[in-house]
């Protein structure tokens, strides 16, 4: 990933580093002494021990381990986070998290119209496989976009201006929520399971060009009973496409849950002759080892793989959703207890010591304020003029008329 | 049949019949080389798989077997592989695949082994190709080719018969060229290669094996036909008889047959359904005060009934005029909505 955090954290000491774990004896040890020194969580005086315990720069933890479909082999069992990486997967995840809760603001202020489907609670799986892949690789999604786009590269000014419809958006205000697009990020798709030949396609061209690069295909669990999809799994497989299938499972598909959709809800092996991996969608190191295993094996010329992401959106299916229907708040309540991405991330970074809940607060507080600035540029940029109307109808055209409602209004089109 | 609607239209008339000199075309010096449209077709395709390697073609049947309909003869052999691709029978799945393609920089040539399977993979064509470059306001374009043959043959019954001009012609963000001659054939499919944008190139199993006269300019490696302009295929001035595909055919006979009887006919050559050149065919209007459109699809939302409502509506003393969605793609922008459709 191209972002970058900076580090404010003192030198970490040399006795700390490495062999501390999230539960190492050194961390009890530390925690001891911080309570009798005051209280459970750093206060000032804690904070003094802290700063003069330092940070340690790693840790590895323990992951779940991926159901697997016609491999041997799978993704390792554990993880290494740097503290580097942990603070970057921190931001963006948050960044992703409150760029679609300002979304959900900005929709019921009647300031974003039309689709808007949020991908709150699904971070894990765009910052996971963002991180284990070059910016040279190649991903298209469906049209729960924003998260991915975001780890595409695309600001949140430009992502939210497109969101209300400005000519600063990402597409001019062209596009909207469900296409938007930036280098190697082919959108942000609308129709249901057609953007997965395409990255088929996309695939194809990578390995037509001899380079490495792979392709990224998203689609979720109400996608993948599409017939165009098993059309494409066959040609992938028969001719090696460098091509990652990628399967977001969230549960529904709109307000059907996957058991009342699919024959086999192991979405993992629908892929048939193709293999496959089941992975934990909530927790980002396993997404991002899972991504590094799967991506090393489309590169190897093997042909295609399909990895399954069990993941879970809190908002419903579009913002005209509540999402209550067809799932109980309980449910969502519990996943967001539980297994919150952020939550379960942040845990580990404070648990081994990776981070204070200080810093993190301040990365809170500086996302806060990029979400804010955007959403005040989102609000405040005009709409497109109406004599743009008809540009961008084909590509590398001279200028020519479109005609407008009637035949005594055009609109001049250039591309 | 032709002849029998013109002549019926012309009774009525009263009016003074002039004899202009017809316009030889087709007539070239005594050795003159006739190519068939397939070979045209052929020929334009190994050229452009030549010129630039990112130019590929895939469809069914199109290497090993050389084609369902031989248009392809020869390529597979020439460039094997890599570059000429036998897809299984999954026209939503393949024609995917090559808008992917295109989309990550390569040239693809789709061929559906008729345009009635094409509906099977519309939504690629339409929602996957044609729309993308406007949704994106101008980052993604899609340079592909979709191609195959067209409308009726012969007793192959409704489902492998429909004309699709009109409804490929409907939408923005697609150009739709319908070849009648090898010398369309060529320079239409030459300039789709080249083209940028998504290009439907419709072409007609019947006329295939027809040889016509190739000019000389034709057999030129950079020979191209510009999308968007019609050819005046005959000149005349007492009617004005406008086509595409193999019924222009049908027209140039039809006027050779009244041309006896001292009624000059002005066959129109489409060339292009989208963008439409409507210019000359208004020109021509104006001249001869007299219209006549013969296509191989369905007259209802037609290729015709276009013509004709834009005709209408060019002249002055029109009756009526057509209102519609404005003929770009649907801007996502909430305001303008109201001034894009005529609520």
């Amino acid at each position: 990933m191209s972002r970058s955090v900076p580090s404010t954290a003192a030198q970490p000491s040399p006795w700390s580093r490495y062999w501390c774990s999230s539960y190492g004896s050194l961390n009890k040890m530390l925690l001891v002494v911080s309570r009798m020194m005051g209280s459970a969580s750093p206060k000032p005086a804690g904070e003094v021990l802290l700063a003069a315990r330092n940070f340690v720069n790693e840790a590895s933890f323990d992951i779940k381990k991926c159901a697997l479909h016609r491999l041997e082999e799978g993704p390792p069992v554990s993880a290494v986070l740097t503290r580097e990486e942990g603070l970057k997967y921190y931001k963006i995840m948050q960044t992703v998290r409150r760029m679609e809760l300002k979304a959900d603001q900005l929709y019921k202020q009647k300031v974003i119209r039309g689709f808007c489907h949020l991908y709150d609670g699904q971070e894990a799986c765009c910052v996971g496989i963002e991180a284990a892949i070059n910016p040279s690789d190649h991903v298209i999604t469906a049209y729960r976009a924003h998260g991915f786009t975001y780890a595409r590269g695309l600001s949140v000014r430009e992502i939210l201006a497109e969101l209300t419809g400005r000519r600063g958006g990402c597409a001019k205000g062209k596009g909207g929520s469900m296409h938007m697009y930036t280098k190697n990020f082919y959108g942000g798709n609308g129709i249901v399971g057609a953007q997965v030949p395409v990255g088929a396609g996309i695939a194809l061209a990578c390995k037509y060009k001899s380079t490495d690069e792979i392709c990224f295909t998203l689609y979720g669990d109400g996608a993948a009973n599409q017939g165009q999809i098993f059309e494409t799994y066959n040609m992938a497989a028969l001719w090696k496409l460098p091509c990652v299938f990628v399967c977001e499972n969230n549960r529904y598909g709109m307000g059907t849950s996957t058991e009342r959709a699919a024959a086999s809800t192991d979405y993992y092996r629908r892929g048939d002759f193709i293999p496959g991996i089941k992975v934990d969608g909530m927790d980002v190191l396993c997404v991002r080892e899972a991504t590094k295993f799967v991506a090393s094996y489309a590169r190897s010329g093997k042909g295609p793989i399909l990895m399954e992401l069990q993941t879970y959106r809190y908002h419903g299916h579009s913002m005209s959703d509540p999402g209550v229907s067809y799932r109980s708040r309980e449910e969502i309540k519990e996943v967001r207890n539980k297994s919150d991405p952020i939550m379960l991330h942040k845990n580990r970074m404070v648990n081994s010591k990776l981070a204070s809940i200080e810093e993190l607060k301040e990365i809170d507080i500086e996302v806060r304020k990029e979400i804010e600035d955007a959403a005040q540029f989102a609000t405040a940029d005009p709409e497109p003029p109406l004599e743009e109307l008809g540009y961008h109808v084909y590509s590398g055209q001279i200028s020519f008329d479109v005609r407008g409602v009637n035949q005594w209004i055009k609109y001049k089109s250039v591309c | 049949m032709a002849a029998g609607l013109v002549r019926s239209g012309l009774a009525g008339c009263g009016q003074q019949v002039s004899r202009l000199l017809r316009r030889r075309f087709h007539r070239s010096a005594p050795a003159a080389l006739q190519v068939t449209v397939r070979d045209a077709l052929n020929q334009a395709m190994d050229e452009e798989l030549e010129r630039d390697e990112k130019v590929f073609l895939l469809g069914e049947e199109v290497a090993q077997y050389d084609g369902a309909y031989k248009v392809s003869r020869g390529l597979w052999k020439k460039y094997g592989d890599k570059r000429i691709i036998d897809t299984p029978i999954s026209e939503m799945g393949f024609a995917g695949i090559a808008v992917g393609a295109a989309m990550a920089g390569l040239r693809p040539i789709c061929e559906f082994m008729t345009f009635n399977f094409s509906m099977q993979a519309i939504d690629q064509v339409i929602n996957s190709a044609a729309k993308t470059y406007y949704m994106s306001g101008g980052l993604q374009p899609v340079p592909i080719v979709f191609r195959g043959p067209n409308g009726a043959s012969a007793g192959v019954a409704a489902q492998h018969s429909q004309c699709f001009a009109a409804w490929y012609g409907h939408c923005p963000g697609l150009k739709v060229v319908s070849p009648w001659s090898s010398e369309d054939a060529k320079g239409l499919i030459k300039s789709a290669i080249r083209d940028d944008n998504p290009v439907v190139v419709l072409e007609n199993e019947l006329m295939y094996g027809v040889p016509f006269e190739f000019p000389e300019e034709a057999q030129s490696k950079d020979f191209l036909i510009p999308i968007g302009k019609a050819k005046i295929e005959r000149e005349g001035t007492h009617i004005t008889l406008v086509s595409h595909s193999r019924p222009v055919g049908h027209c140039m006979e039809a006027a050779a047959i009244l041309s006896k009887e001292g009624i000059e006919c002005e066959v129109i050559n489409l060339r292009t359904i989208r963008p439409m050149d409507i210019e000359t065919i208004e020109f021509s209007v104006m001249k001869t005060n007299h219209l006549v459109t013969v296509e191989g699809g369905w007259p209802q939302f037609g290729v015709g009934a276009e013509i004709c409502a834009r005709i209408m509506e060019g002249t002055s003393d029109t009756p009526g005029t057509g209102q519609g969605l404005a003929g770009a793609g649907l801007y996502y922008c909430p305001g303008n909505l109201g001034v894009v459709s005529p609520a």
